[in-house]
């Protein structure tokens, strides 16, 4: 042991020695300008309110960070506590949505990707006269559960929309890129695609490895060359879809739904053809602000009716103006 | 493994039986470990080539054999580690720790990337380490010690990317200097014909093959089987157990920190939450190349044919344009298959030994 440890620290000197050699600034690093970046707003004092913000989020993707980011601004905005806690798992959702009925607080935001294992939990709300606001997924569910209001985007909608640029674009045979088994929104994005190309094929891959997405998109792509068209669900597999095309010499074009700060890079610099985004920010925004102005107010926002976050295009025509919000973690 | 006197489980042919001379050569064949998965690999190969056109090409060979190169490089020492009878269920997530070490620290003080690449390579020597260090002072299984080291590097991966950038993923470091030149050691490639070949290619051979050498040719190679083997006879000969298997894991994870290292500077990018899930392809691979699960009995070359047979499986599925919905089910039941032609021909050897 005594080796392994004189070892190891012999290797971190030497990583000291080539730091010192090399620390004179290097481009592309972070930054050191502006370090303000907080997207104005203050905090207004407390209004007192506490507001649980559940989620679905598994841990680790930058959509679910910009829901996060709208909710906190909200709160910050409002002056209201917010309460965030997720779980992939449905029944551990479920736990989570008790827990805040349990500890009482004033309002609930969740979402309802999995509705029948989420209605007892939200029926305790209910029964419990928190006001429950939905948001993210659930279109077609949250009346019934017995919420008040929904932010959010129609997948299957959004789906359509894309499919139809497709095919106005002379588009065939789109492949949608399905990063996650068994995911109902997902799986709903590739029909509504489906539903106005009729061409379109799913595929699995492994989002959690860039790697093994390119090479299974690269083997896609010489196995069916008269694929014209990769739609990819996710912004970080629009970027894998790239190499894979690079790759496998294909022609194919890409769109991609969701937008990070690489993907509005490349939608400028011509990779990516568009980007269908649901705004993830104005879901955790208007989430929170609604409950807000619900306790504050007794407002009712969207007529009863669902209020639509997406689909919100981005291309060419628009990226100039949105890619600095991409940089700010709000778009 | 033949020589693997204290613990591999086939029992060497006597050699003084003289009128058995050719039955114990073929026994001691069919006895290696990576025979079996040799056959399973050659079976599933005409396999796919019958099933999927575009699988019979050149370049779809060397993609499937990028594929594999990714997993397998660390199935190597994942291998090893089976080897000298210890488990490490970091080894997937360690693989974006390295790179998101590597990448926040030299975007967040705008050094060099060869800085980051060498703080990285330090620090995951020190959670190897760390690992065999703890497994071996408290003599908890390496399984539930390991485990705790995942939930940690996971955890921290998410918390400390956005602490530094805000988010959830690193910011694009291709901007910075030393990407060029770590981009060729670790993420380049070049064209034989039309033919695309990667570097991770190159180095998963060079590895498998120091580790065969290893194994097979070196005393330390000795130790490995021994501290797997049987632990307590291996200290009593004079094994340095402790030092073997804190190696071992220092090895998974230096392996880890070369893999980490080709995904950063091939993607720019990483997502914090990426990784999870690899440490049991790594796993898989080695015990599909005949690596015994209670540890003592594998070789390298079985190790690098059950990544091969990982990597084919899975994209002979997408050249085969099948339903990608059942991708999990074929994987499975080829994987099972695949283990079972490994035990069929193992048992094979072994009866006719004893008959």
């Amino acid at each position: 042991m005594t080796t392994s440890r004189s070892r190891g620290v012999r290797l971190v000197a030497l990583a000291a020695v080539v730091a010192l050699g090399v620390t004179a600034c290097s481009g592309g690093g972070k930054e050191k300008t502006d370090d303000t970046s907080s997207g104005g707003g203050n905090a207004a004092g407390s209004s007192g309110y506490t507001v649980a913000f559940i989620t679905h989020e598994t841990p680790g993707d930058t959509f679910w960070d910009k829901i996060k980011a709208g909710a906190q601004q909200a709160a910050k905005d409002t002056g209201v506590t917010l309460k965030y806690s997720n779980d992939p798992d449905a029944s551990k959702q479920a736990v989570l949505i008790q827990n805040a009925v349990d500890s009482k607080v004033s309002g609930i935001a969740t979402t309802l990707v999995t509705p029948n294992a989420l209605a007892g939990s939200v029926k305790a709300a209910t029964d419990a006269k928190i006001p429950v606001v939905g948001l993210n997924s659930g279109i077609d569910q949250y009346k019934q559960l017995g919420a008040l209001m929904y932010f959010g985007s129609d997948e299957t909608l959004a789906g359509q929309t894309a499919g139809q640029r497709i095919a106005q674009a002379g588009g065939k045979h789109p492949l949608c890129v399905i990063q996650q088994a068994g995911s109902v929104a997902l799986e709903a994005r590739c029909a509504g695609v489906k539903s106005a190309v009729a061409g379109t094929e799913n595929i699995q891959v492994n989002g959690s490895d860039d790697a093994s997405v390119t090479s299974t998109l690269q083997a896609k792509l010489s196995q069916d060359k008269s694929i014209d068209y990769i739609v990819t669900l996710g912004a970080p597999q629009a970027i894998d879809a790239i190499k894979a095309i690079g790759a496998a010499g294909s022609k194919a074009k890409l769109i991609t739904f969701d937008l990070n700060q690489e993907a509005a890079q490349d939608i400028q610099d011509g990779k990516i053809e568009f980007s269908i985004d649901q705004q993830p920010y104005v879901q955790g925004y208007m989430a929170v602000t609604s409950l807000y102005l619900y306790l504050k107010n007794g407002n009712d926002i969207g007529g009863g009716k669902a209020v639509l976050t997406g689909p919100s295009f981005v291309d060419k025509s628009n990226i100039d103006k949105i890619l600095p919000f991409t940089k700010n973690n709000t778009r | 493994m033949s020589h693997s006197v204290q613990a591999a489980p086939p029992r060497p042919a006597p050699s003084d039986s003289s009128n058995r001379v050719t039955l114990g050569l073929s026994n001691r064949l069919l006895a290696r470990p990576e025979v079996g998965a040799l056959v399973a690999a050659i079976l599933i190969f005409v396999f796919f080539m019958a099933a999927a056109p575009a699988f019979r090409s050149a370049e779809s060979f060397f993609t499937v054999l990028y594929q594999s190169s990714t997993i397998g490089i660390v199935a190597v020492g994942v291998g090893m580690l089976m080897i000298g009878g210890e488990f490490d269920l970091s080894a997937g997530v360690i693989t974006t720790s390295a790179g998101l070490v590597n990448s926040m620290f030299c975007w967040y003080f705008g050094v060099n990337l060869w800085v980051g690449a060498l703080l990285s390579l330090a620090f995951c020597l020190f959670v190897g380490f760390v690992n065999g260090y703890l497994v071996m002072k408290t003599g908890i299984p390496s399984f539930l010690i390991t485990l705790g080291t995942f939930f940690v590097l996971q955890g921290a991966n998410l918390g400390v990317t956005k602490l530094v950038t805000g988010s959830v993923s690193s910011t694009d470091i291709s901007r910075i200097d030393g990407f060029g030149s770590l981009n060729k050691i670790f993420a380049s490639s070049f064209k034989i014909g039309s033919v695309t070949v990667w570097i991770t290619v190159l180095w998963w051979v060079l590895f498998v093959a120091l580790a065969a050498w290893i194994l097979q040719r070196t005393r330390i190679g000795n130790w490995f089987f021994a501290v797997g083997g049987a632990p307590d006879s291996a200290r009593a000969v004079g094994v340095p157990v402790v030092r073997t298997k804190i190696g071992l894991f220092m090895t998974v994870s230096f392996l880890g920190w070369f893999i980490g290292m080709h995904t950063l500077y091939r993607f720019n990018t990483l997502q914090a939450g990426n990784g999870v899930g690899n440490e049991f392809l790594y796993i898989i691979a080695a015990v599909v190349g005949g690596t015994l699960l209670t540890g003592g009995f594998g070789n390298a070359i079985g190790v690098a044919i059950g990544a091969f047979i990982f990597g084919m499986t899975s994209l002979g599925i997408v050249y085969a344009g099948w339903d990608p919905n059942w991708f999990k089910a074929f994987l499975g039941i080829m994987l099972l298959l695949a283990v079972l032609v490994n035990l069929y021909i193992k048992r094979m050897s072994t009866a006719r030994k004893v008959g």
